[in-house]
């Protein structure tokens, strides 16, 4: 799912099969229609994406997805394009992106802090666009760019201008939503490289920080466009 | 002095949180590795009557379970590993080690389990009802020294008038001076019930966690915001002694108080490991976030407070029931007690409390815990004697507040310094307070401004750590801090005072912390605001230490006594021939060469804790080592003070909530770090913003099942609930009891901007007072329009 301003609203019903809790009344029933309106009907199109039939869906929901390929079903060993590298990786029809990273190609810097696109902490840029890799499918990466924070720094390690000036204006408090903060950033500048404060803390508003960092991380964002403009 | 302290730094942990290279515990991964997933308690009080999990175990993949009976059992309230009464919905009661985290949800999702419900308590005041629910089965308060007891209210203590708080036999009282000689004195008297609602923590890490045994020594990555605090507990729980847990927190995503120290959850992926002689990662999600992650305590509270023609307090007289959780839980209600003592400076008052027990989530400390929650309640009542006595509400603030000659609490204690009246002045002038002020109550269209000004107070200082550093022969300085990380760069602020002391630039230091495999001394955790105190004079002690050494070393090589020598550039020079002189790293070269004390192989005090003494004996001939007890002198409580400004422009018809303008002003001592400090200032406001209006927990009242289990139930506040910018300001006056002159500050920090705020909306209302938080939106629009409330007064488990 594109990362929008309505984070609030972006409520997937425990799409990740691993935490699916039996217990969580509360999680997600308590806002069905949401649930109804943006993230089955977007999980659904995820997995018809992905190629699966739907009839795959109880299996999901129900955690009983086998690891073995059977007739018909999606091709899992596929081709992801991240930060530059084109990587073989077996991946399940129901996995997210944030699940390949992390758990597959070792790619700990995007991190998982709700696992259902409230927080932002695990923001990466697919084609350039700010999306939450907990709610994206990785099948609908294929053919795609992902880039997630390990790869913003050049050939030679240095930073990304996003990256030296949250370390100037000491952005980060505890630092976990600082990947995310920064690929937010990032995606911003790549299309507005002369935001107005305004403008960054509409960009970043999917990003949440409990630290409440957000003043420095501003400062940050505004620093690193000077940079950038000063080339 | 001062070459180092009080400017900006680079701290060395930032470049690996913006690079996404800094491992939180959820980043460990080994070869093997298991996942375990936990099965807890759909309903907020049962006992477990049977439980069968074979066909879990014997489900393809499923490795290991672990249940309650194979845990160490904590003695009565104490928080547990796992348990077969649990006492909150979400408590664990079993865990599943499992190839993937799937298939150990699968194997939860086949266990079969049969509960027998048990009364539940949500409402400490039903609970304190002759009929009422007990939480627990043994009764529904903790005696100190006692454990669980029972304590009932006659049914006629609840007659009084309705919307006040009942106040029945008390668990603890104190009080000081004469109070009804106070409010005899006292020309204006208000007597007041109020509510300030429990809130989770929302750390944006969960609290996971990953073990694996090796050599006989179990290794944990784990979320605390402490280090070496955290040992001794958690080995507890393991159930090994402390030296053979090695304990790994090199970055906390977020801890707020929830994690201060070892908490019983950790010692699950650690029991598992041990049973399956497999590394185990245990992954917590955010909704057991809300469930396990701790929360803070609510209040249900009375106050009668007795002012004098000019402002001054005479008397307090405070009654506070306090929502405990079903375990432990934490000292809120005293705190905020000793906190009114010392804010108000009253003089004489009364302070009574009792502590329910509630099947909720299980209460800890959070940032203020007690002090913010009084400070919500106590700061909109301020401005209401203010307004009906028509004084000013900085005045009124100023004429009681504290000055470093104020005692604190029922005790009395000494105070080292206090200057919350310097803050109020700066931060008033600085604000523009009486230009700002003036705009109060101006309408354009439905938005009305509001101004408000706010205080807070949290001890922050302790005493009685060990400081270690040691220089290596390359001259390096190595300042070993055992304190933690949670976020605010003072773990390393603190230690540069190391490199003051030996007159080091900071290049050529370098800290070693995050990993109990890496010889950390015994220091306080990294709670309670006390690192900037503490953790000062450890290095402070250990640098004197090494400093001393550095000079006996020089004067028994080039000749006469070690008070003839001197340092400058990193080298030890003869004050009265500078050809004598010999540079750091070769004087660790000699320290090794002696040996003894100096380099470590013989102690030369004996007050050292064993695992300073540990972490010593491990570093031991490899180079110069300064090692020290802080005894340095401390004669009373450590105060941390803070007052902020806030301008609002609120909406009567939305109840919408804009911040226009928000200054802190924080008394902290010295400033160590001057950006650092900034980002303590506004960040606190906005945890403090989110206090006063949003975030709280609720609970069905029927099923006992909590609602606010996601970020956009519990609401902690977003880029766009807070102003574009924040303003800070430091009274930066230095403390007499600490070498460098710091105290503490995270926690008034918070507390200051959350009754700021509800006394600007007050303001803006033109004198409401809600006495609750939060302050939600519905709350402001009934008020605006004249209508009852959706609550009554003493409700908990509003939305």
């Amino acid at each position: 799912m594109a990362k929008g301003n309505f984070r609030r609203y972006d409520l997937h019903e425990s799409q990740q099969n691993c935490s699916l809790e039996n217990i969580d009344f509360c999680d997600s029933s308590t806002v069905p229609f949401l649930n109804e309106r943006y993230s089955r009907r977007d999980f659904i199109k995820g997995v018809i994406a992905s190629g699966i039939a739907i009839a795959g869906i109880p299996y999901m929901a129900s955690g009983q997805v086998r690891p073995t390929s059977s007739l018909g079903s999606v091709e899992r060993l596929v081709s992801l394009n991240v930060n530059g590298q084109v990587r073989r990786v077996d991946v399940l029809p129901n996995e997210t992106l944030v699940m390949t990273l992390r758990y597959k190609l070792g790619l700990t810097g995007t991190k998982l802090g709700c696992d259902r696109g409230e927080c932002g902490a695990c923001t990466v840029l697919i084609d350039d666009v700010d999306h939450y890799a907990c709610s994206t499918l990785t099948h609908r990466v294929r053919n795609r760019e992902v880039t997630t924070v390990e790869g913003l720094e050049n050939s030679e390690g240095e930073l990304h201008p996003v990256q030296s000036a949250f370390v100037r204006e000491l952005a980060p408090q505890c630092g976990f939503c600082t990947p995310g903060q920064v690929m937010s950033a990032v995606a911003l500048l790549k299309k507005n490289s002369n935001p107005t404060r305004e403008e960054v803390r509409i960009a970043l508003s999917g990003n949440l920080c409990r630290c409440g960092a957000y003043d420095h991380y501003l400062n940050g964002v505004m620093s690193a466009a000077q940079e950038i403009n000063r080339g | 002095m001062a070459k180092i302290i009080g400017r900006d730094f680079i701290p060395s942990d930032i470049h690996s949180k913006v690079t996404g290279r800094a491992k939180y515990a959820e980043d460990i991964r080994m070869d093997g590795m298991l996942f375990c997933r936990l099965l807890k308690s759909p309903i907020p009080h049962a006992r477990v009557k049977s439980l069968d999990y074979s066909e879990a175990l014997s489900m393809e993949g499923v490795v290991s379970v672990l249940t309650a009976d194979e845990v160490s059992q904590t003695p009565g309230p104490s928080d547990n590993i796992l348990t077969n009464e649990p006492h909150f919905v979400g408590e664990p009661i079993l865990a599943v080690a499992a190839v993937s985290e799937k298939i150990a949800q699968d194997a939860i999702d086949r266990i079969k389990i049969e509960l027998v419900p048990l009364p539940f308590c949500l409402d400490p005041l039903e609970s304190l009802r002759p009929e009422g629910p007990n939480a627990r089965v043994d009764g529904n308060t903790i005696v100190r020294g006692e454990g669980v007891k029972e304590i009932k209210w006659k049914e006629e203590d609840f007659l009084e008038v309705a919307g006040e708080l009942p106040m029945g036999e008390p668990g603890v009282e104190w009080s000081y001076g004469e109070l009804e000689r106070g409010f005899e004195d006292a020309s204006l008297i208000l007597d007041e019930s109020f509510v300030t609602a429990s809130n989770a923590h929302h750390s944006m890490e969960p609290r996971s966690a990953m073990a694996f045994w090796q050599n006989g020594k179990c290794h944990i990555y784990g979320s605390t915001q402490s280090q070496a605090i955290v040992v001794p507990g958690l080995a507890r729980y393991i159930g090994i002694e402390p030296e053979d847990l090695v304990y790994i927190s090199q970055y906390c995503g977020g801890g707020f108080g929830s994690k201060g120290g070892a908490y019983p959850l950790m010692a699950i992926p650690a029991l598992l490991s041990k049973k399956t002689s497999r590394p185990v990662l245990m992954r917590i999600s955010r909704a057991e976030e809300y469930f396990l992650g701790s929360a803070r305590i609510g209040f249900q509270g009375r106050i009668k407070l007795g002012f004098r023609d000019d402002g001054r307090i005479t008397a307090v007289d405070l009654y506070i029931v306090q929502e405990n959780g079903p375990n432990t839980g934490f000292g809120d209600m005293g705190s905020a007690a000793d906190a009114v003592s010392l804010v108000y400076t009253p003089m004489a008052m009364r302070y009574r409390g009792i502590s329910i027990l509630t099947n909720t989530p299980p209460r800890g400390a959070q940032r203020g815990p007690g002090q913010n929650q009084i400070a919500a309640a106590v700061e909109p009542l301020i401005d209401k004697a203010a307004k009906r006595l028509g004084i000013d509400g900085v005045k009124i603030r100023r004429l009681n507040a504290p000055d470093s000659r104020s005692l604190y609490g029922g005790s009395r204690n000494p105070v080292t310094s206090a200057h919350l009246r310097e803050a109020l002045d700066k931060g008033a002038k600085k604000f523009g307070w009486n230009e700002k002020k003036s705009e109060s109550g101006s309408r354009k269209g439905s938005k009305v401004i509001g101004v408000g000004v706010g205080q807070a107070f949290h001890s922050a200082g302790s005493s009685g750590f060990d400081g270690l550093v040691r220089i290596s022969t390359d001259g390096k300085l190595h300042i070993h801090t055992g304190v933690g990380n949670l976020g605010t760069y003072s773990y390393a602020a603190t230690s540069r005072v190391a490199a003051e002391i030996l007159g080091y630039r900071w290049e050529n230091c370098e800290i070693v912390r995050g990993d109990s495999s890496k010889h950390l001394p015994w220091n306080n955790g990294q709670f309670g605001s006390n690192t900037s105190f503490t953790m000062t004079r450890t290095n402070y002690v250990a640098a004197m230490d090494a400093l001393q050494k550095l000079k006996e070393l020089a004067s028994i090589s080039l000749g006469g006594s070690w008070e003839d020598y001197d340092i400058e550039n990193e080298t030890v020079v003869n004050k009265g021939d500078s050809n004598l002189s010999m540079s750091y790293g070769d004087l660790a070269v000699k320290a090794i060469e002696i040996g003894g004390r100096y380099s470590g192989k013989e102690l030369a005090s004996d007050d050292l804790n064993e695992m300073t003494i540990r972490a010593v004996e491990g570093l031991a001939g490899t180079g110069l080592i300064g090692v020290a007890r802080d005894n340095l002198d401390r004669t009373g409580t450590v105060p941390a003070l803070a007052a902020g400004f806030i301008k609002i422009e609120l909406d009567i018809e939305t109840g919408a909530i804009r911040i226009l303008d928000y200054l802190g002003v924080a008394d902290c001592g010295t400033v160590l770090h001057p950006q650092g400090l900034a980002a303590q200032v506004k960040s606190g406001a906005i945890m403090g913003f989110g206090m006063a209006c949003t975030e709280r927990h609720f609970y069905d009242s029927q099923w006992g099942i909590p609602g606010g289990v996601g970020f956009y139930q519990a609401k902690p506040p977003s880029y766009l609930d807070v102003p574009l910018e924040l303003g800070w300001d430091a009274v930066d006056i230095p403390d007499p009891q600490n070498p460098v002159g710091a105290k503490g500050i995270g926690e008034p920090l918070m507390g200051c901007a959350t009754s700021a705020l509800l006394c600007a909306i007050s303001d803006a209302l033109g004198g409401h007072y809600f006495n609750r938080t939060p302050v939600v939106p519905d709350m402001i629009v009934n008020a605006a329009a004249g209508q009852e409330q959706s609550h009554s007064p003493l409700q908990v488990n509003t939305q």
